[in-house]
């Protein structure tokens, strides 16, 4: 049975079940990501309290940062499968096409979202790593000592937030990604019951449906977050 | 009608092909597409020059041999036909049309229009029959059939063959073709002693020919003049994903 699965990675469509399982897991964890966020209109003392209780996720069963860091590998290794069979299945529908426009004209008869996904990913891909290093890290759009790293019991991330949007193009930044993550989802979370073979003539509006209320809500709740710091809702303590 | 043409003109596989410009001056609205091809051709051989090299072979549209990219759509811009059923009263007096063969790597052009579909054969070769015993016509009634499994088999066995799906798709992907045998067997009894092992070996075949990855756009259904649905394709994942799990090879010659 495990021996079945691991050859999935052979063909293209055991590399596109790769990309709509990963994709779940990534789906999962931008809502959470996006819902765990709304706790900085809640003030600093809730938003603080929930970057300390992500590090002790588990406890007293599970050590100090231990439940994070799978998390963090999961996710990792999550985003790694998706962009290597992405860039294995381009290559292998560039071969296919010759990789250039073929023919004089082409009429486009569904949606933008699906023809933009390999696009958008390399912009969120990007977008993720630019991420970790501005709010995770510190490293980007900070003056020095502006960033308070979290740990020893200080876990004031709230101004680091509010600092780190009160950087107009930054946020501007963040903010077109986030339309680009939701043409990413838009196709994204549809696609994934339909590469699982979950999708049918039954489903399909419900799928559809799905993917639009995932996608308005990750778009509209995270791109809140920078809005609220640049227009004042959300000030600095 | 007056229409002007804009032909892909190519000698064969090895020679780069061009479009070339012709006027078709005496078109009637009542032609089928390829009539109007008929028509040119007929010009160009009395002026002595090479006609147009396309496959046509019933011409009514069950025959899957009609294969040209109309403006850049497969089989042109009537939905759930095949070019040969086209008519020119589609055609506005005056337009400039411009006539393409399927482009995809799996479909090497032969000459001019006419490309080679044999990968398509191939895949079929792969899996997509069922193994019964010779003999006697067993009897209509031995099987029952559920009627909504058989129209469900009988909508994917519609697929002609024609490769427009492929050729339609941004990836390249025969995919709407290949799932359209996995459902037409996939849904009937007789097909499934063999279901897991087909797809498997239909897939693997369908990637060794060099076709694209879906990534479900859709526009494959969109220009099927059979409408063949993207559940097919649902389906088609669905088997493989259950013969991944129980650890099917494909078996290909």
């Amino acid at each position: 049975m495990m021996t079945g699965v691991l050859t999935l990675h052979r063909t293209s469509v055991g590399k596109k079940v790769i990309m709509a399982l990963t994709g779940c897991i990534l789906v999962g964890f931008v809502v959470f990501h996006m819902y765990g966020n709304t706790k900085m209109f809640m003030g600093p003392d809730e938003f603080n309290k929930y970057a300390e209780g992500l590090r002790y996720l588990g406890s007293p069963v599970f050590g100090y940062e231990h439940l994070l860091w799978v998390a963090r590998l999961v996710l990792i290794a999550a985003v790694v499968l998706h962009v290597w069979s992405a860039s294995a299945l381009v290559t292998q529908s560039r071969k296919a096409t010759g990789g250039m426009k073929r023919y004089s004209e082409h009429k486009r008869h569904t949606s933008y979202a699906a023809y933009t996904m390999r696009y958008g990913g390399i912009l969120i891909f990007l977008f993720i790593i630019f991420h970790v290093l501005h709010l995770t890290f510190g490293v980007v759009g900070y003056a020095a000592g502006q960033f308070n790293h979290p740990g020893g019991g200080n876990y004031d991330i709230y101004n680091n937030v509010i600092y780190g949007f009160q950087n107009v193009p930054i946020s501007l930044f963040y903010i077109v990604t986030m339309v680009f993550l939701g043409f990413h989802l838009f196709h994204g979370v549809w696609s994934m019951f339909q590469t699982l073979g979950l999708n049918s003539a039954t489903y399909n509006t419900l799928l559809r449906g799905l993917a639009v209320v995932v996608c308005a809500v990750v778009v509209v709740g995270n791109i809140s977050f920078p809005v609220a710091v640049l227009t004042g809702v959300i000030q600095p303590v | 009608m007056k229409l002007t043409l804009k032909v892909w003109r190519q000698k064969n596989g090895s020679t780069p092909g061009e479009l070339k410009t012709y006027p078709a001056d005496h078109v009637s609205p009542d032609m089928s597409f390829l009539e109007m091809l008929d028509e040119v051709n007929q010009a160009l051989i009395m002026q002595g020059e090479d006609p147009i090299a396309f496959d046509h072979d019933c011409r009514e549209g069950i025959c899957g041999m009609c294969s040209l990219m109309i403006n850049g759509v497969a089989h042109g811009p009537k939905e759930a036909i095949t070019t040969c059923q086209l008519h020119m009263r589609s055609f506005k007096d005056g337009e400039t049309i411009t006539i393409e063969p399927w482009r995809a790597k799996p479909f090497p052009i032969i000459k001019d229009l006419v490309v080679d579909r044999e990968s398509f054969d191939r895949i079929i070769q792969a899996g997509g029959f069922i193994s019964a015993s010779t003999g006697s016509a067993p009897d209509g009634n031995a099987i029952p059939v559920a009627k909504p499994d058989a129209d469900k088999s009988m909508d994917a066995a519609a697929c002609i063959g024609c490769g427009a799906c492929a050729a339609a798709c941004p990836n390249g992907s025969a995919m709407l073709f290949t799932a359209a045998k996995v459902a037409h067997l996939g849904h009937l009894p007789q097909g499934q002693a063999e279901r897991h092992q087909r797809v498997v070996n239909m897939v693997a075949t369908q990637d060794a020919e060099g076709f694209g990855n879906c990534t479900n756009i859709g526009e494959c259904a969109a220009v099927c003049p059979k409408e063949i649905s993207l559940d097919t394709i649902a389906m088609l994942n669905r088997d493989l994903v259950i013969a991944a799990l129980k650890g099917i090879e494909p078996v290909v010659k």
